[in-house]
């Protein structure tokens, strides 16, 4: 094993999978001349050529939608587009033509393609490139959404998606690509659908995702010294499939949830997991589950304001020792 | 860079003339399976939307016999008769339709759905334009993996106004793919005329926005659209130029099942267009130029009313898809849901 970021962890899933595997290539806006928007596909087409390198020009509809016809034709595409927010544009190409071609067709065809894009707030670019939006793909059967947290699940989950015979949403974060930690060397792949637990503990189950799996681990270890409360993280890492075995393994140890995502809690991935529990795990619960995620505005850009709308580390503490004790 | 393409209607025939009589079947069958479909609607075994070829046979037809073996086919929603020419069978469009097993997609794609892998037909797709960037990914697919096969993108008028239509062009240009924009301008996205959606209202010069080549044929000449499909496409599999092929066509009856097709337009005008039928055209030039008698005319009908005969009886007779199989086809086998 080996030190590196997340961002590193990412470039050398794409590299080892463009060598593995003649029919992966990569297209996006900016991926090859100019190196990446952030920089993840840094020099690869100078290792792989224009063939595997594609640049394309601000077509996000077009050059997606080619993704997946190229899929279709027998290639292994992976999509980078360049944040979550431009993918919009994509949509249609996602939801009525990835997600459902192998079904509405009988099966005759899939895609087999990786999109992958980098969402979340906390750097000042305010309401158009802040959002958080792997929820919405996250309620489209057809689709796979995954949302890695360190440079180790990066890299494995990359991999695995890359492999994958269906359309895969690969949910990356701004504030993640500088994220320092192992990177396994070689051929390393994490399934797809299995949650993992970051912290152990005994007393309150965090749900999360993302970014915030890392503030919540910061969070941790004051919960433990100031407050006696022992947490255990769990970082979903596949939204779709829902790892659902994982966290209710934790509730039936802990009898807590707290349910916590930098995207807006109404309809989110949190009120998933809270209905799923109730549903699954009403009996073993000692409290109600409680959930917080971004404030419902779009991103204002002044900092204050900024950080009043995240899921701040004094907010997630707050709201683990109130789903710790029960209170509102 | 736009030409204006001449009818190949004179001498010497363009194909064998058991190639000819084999367009005038498919256009044919084309037809009376549409006509069918209207019969079984009313009937209530097919559900939903039904968008008919009606008046379009020539383009349809003319297009589709000119693909080579290899090459890749997706389309609109308007896709029963590209289906039927591209040689699947008859009874798995109908069965489609009906919503049973033995249809084409296994009765979970209906009328806007149909696809024929094997004979190299990717789909149709609901959304106005929504497919056209597929098209652009399966010739990426040819060109990256050096396979000798070009794509046929079939869409009408009403797709040229979506940005989908423009990206696709344009990356398709821009990347010399093996691909055939075909255009069937049938005049009416819906209800609304190509003169109303369309700022430029002859659409075979928008190509010129993508330094492409385009042609504008007549889309009731059956023959008109083979040579000048045949021609793109060799040329897209050997240059690997893309063209833009418009058929100026029409569609007798309403948009869908729901349309009359009368609030927007006149009989009169229906009636012009109806005066050069496509299959009545094509059956004037056979007769005129390879002496078609009106027996072997009507041995082609029969033959054809036996084949819609069998493809009603297959579509009845198929099962429909047991409840039980609500999620196969969601993911691979391999995959998780």
């Amino acid at each position: 094993m080996t030190e590196g970021t997340y961002r590193q962890a990412l470039q050398q899933a794409l590299r080892e999978e463009l060598t593995r595997d003649e029919r992966v290539f990569l297209m996006g806006e900016e991926i090859g001349v100019f190196g990446g928007s952030y920089k993840i596909t840094d020099g690869l087409v100078h290792e792989f050529g224009e063939k595997r390198v594609r640049d394309t020009p601000i077509s996000e509809e077009g050059f997606v939608g080619a993704g997946i016809g190229a899929a279709m034709g027998g290639l292994r595409p992976v999509v980078e587009v360049m944040t979550i927010n431009f993918i919009l544009i994509a949509m249609d190409q996602i939801i009525n033509n990835a997600a459902k071609i192998r079904y509405m067709l009988g099966g005759s065809v899939g895609v087999p393609m990786v999109i992958r894009s980098p969402g979340g707030a906390g750097v000042g670019l305010t309401a158009q490139h802040s959002q958080s939006l792997e929820v919405w793909f996250a309620g489209t059967p057809g689709l796979i959404v995954v949302a890695p947290s360190t440079p180790a699940d990066a890299k494995g989950l990359l991999k695995a998606s890359i492999r994958n015979d269906d359309p895969v949403l690969f949910y990356e974060h701004l504030m993640l690509y500088n994220e320092k930690g192992h990177v396994p060397e070689g051929d390393y792949v994490v399934p797809i659908g299995k949650a993992d637990v970051k912290h152990p503990g005994s007393d309150l189950t965090i749900v999360t995702h993302s970014y915030m799996t890392q503030r919540c681990l910061r969070v941790a270890g004051q919960l433990e010294r100031e407050h006696g409360i022992s947490a255990e993280i769990i970082d979903l890492r596949s939204l779709r499939p829902l790892d659902f075995e994982t966290i209710a393994t934790s509730v039936k140890k802990t009898n807590h949830v707290l349910c916590v995502e930098e995207g807006w809690v109404s309809y989110g991935v949190g009120a998933e997991i809270a209905a799923r529990i109730g549903d699954e795990c009403f009996d073993w619960l000692d409290a109600p589950v409680k959930r917080i995620g971004g404030a419902e505005v779009p991103m204002p850009y002044s900092k204050p304001l900024e950080n009043a709308a995240m899921p701040s580390a004094e907010r997630i503490l707050e709201a683990a020792i109130k789903a710790r004790r029960g209170t509102r | 860079m736009v030409e204006q393409s001449a009818r190949t209607t004179e001498q010497p025939l363009p194909l064998p003339r058991s190639d000819l009589l084999h367009l005038l079947e498919r256009m044919l069958l084309i037809r009376r399976f549409e006509e069918k479909t209207m019969e079984m609607l009313a009937l209530n075994r097919i559900r939903g939307y039904c968008h008919w070829n009606i008046g379009e046979e020539a383009s349809v037809v003319g297009s589709v016999a000119a693909m080579g073996q290899g090459d890749r086919l997706v389309t609109s929603y308007r896709d029963h008769g590209f289906a039927i020419a591209r040689g699947t069978p008859a009874g798995a469009v109908m069965a489609e339709l009906f919503g049973k097993e033995g249809g084409c997609a296994g009765g979970r794609g209906g009328s806007m759905h149909m696809v024929d892998v094997p004979r190299g037909f990717f789909g149709g797709y609901g959304i106005v334009g929504g497919h056209l960037p597929l098209a652009t990914g399966l010739a990426l697919a040819a060109d990256y993996l050096g396979e000798d096969r070009a794509v046929v993108c079939a869409f009408g008028d009403g797709a040229t106004n979506i940005g989908a239509f423009h990206e696709s062009l344009n990356l398709s240009k821009l990347w010399n793919l093996p691909v055939v924009w075909l255009l069937t301008n049938n005049q009416y996205g819906m209800g609304t005329s190509v003169r109303r959606a369309s700022a430029e209202s002859e659409l075979y010069k928008r190509a010129c926005a993508y330094n492409m080549h385009a042609e504008q044929v007549d889309g009731m000449d059956v023959l008109s659209v083979y040579e000048a499909t045949h021609r793109l496409l060799l040329r897209a599999r050997k240059q690997h130029e893309p063209a833009l092929l418009e058929t100026l066509t029409y569609r007798y009856p309403g948009h869908s099942y729901a349309d009359p097709g009368r609030s927007y337009r006149t009989k009169e005008e229906i009636d012009r267009w109806k005066q050069r039928d496509p299959i009545r055209l094509f059956q004037h030039y056979l007769e005129e130029y390879t002496s078609l008698e009106q027996s072997e005319f009507d041995a082609i009908e029969k033959h054809v009313d036996q084949i819609i005969e069998e493809a009603v009886s297959f579509a009845e007779e198929s099962p429909f898809p047991s409840p039980d199989s609500l999620f196969q086809h969601l993911y691979a086998e391999e995959s998780k849901s």
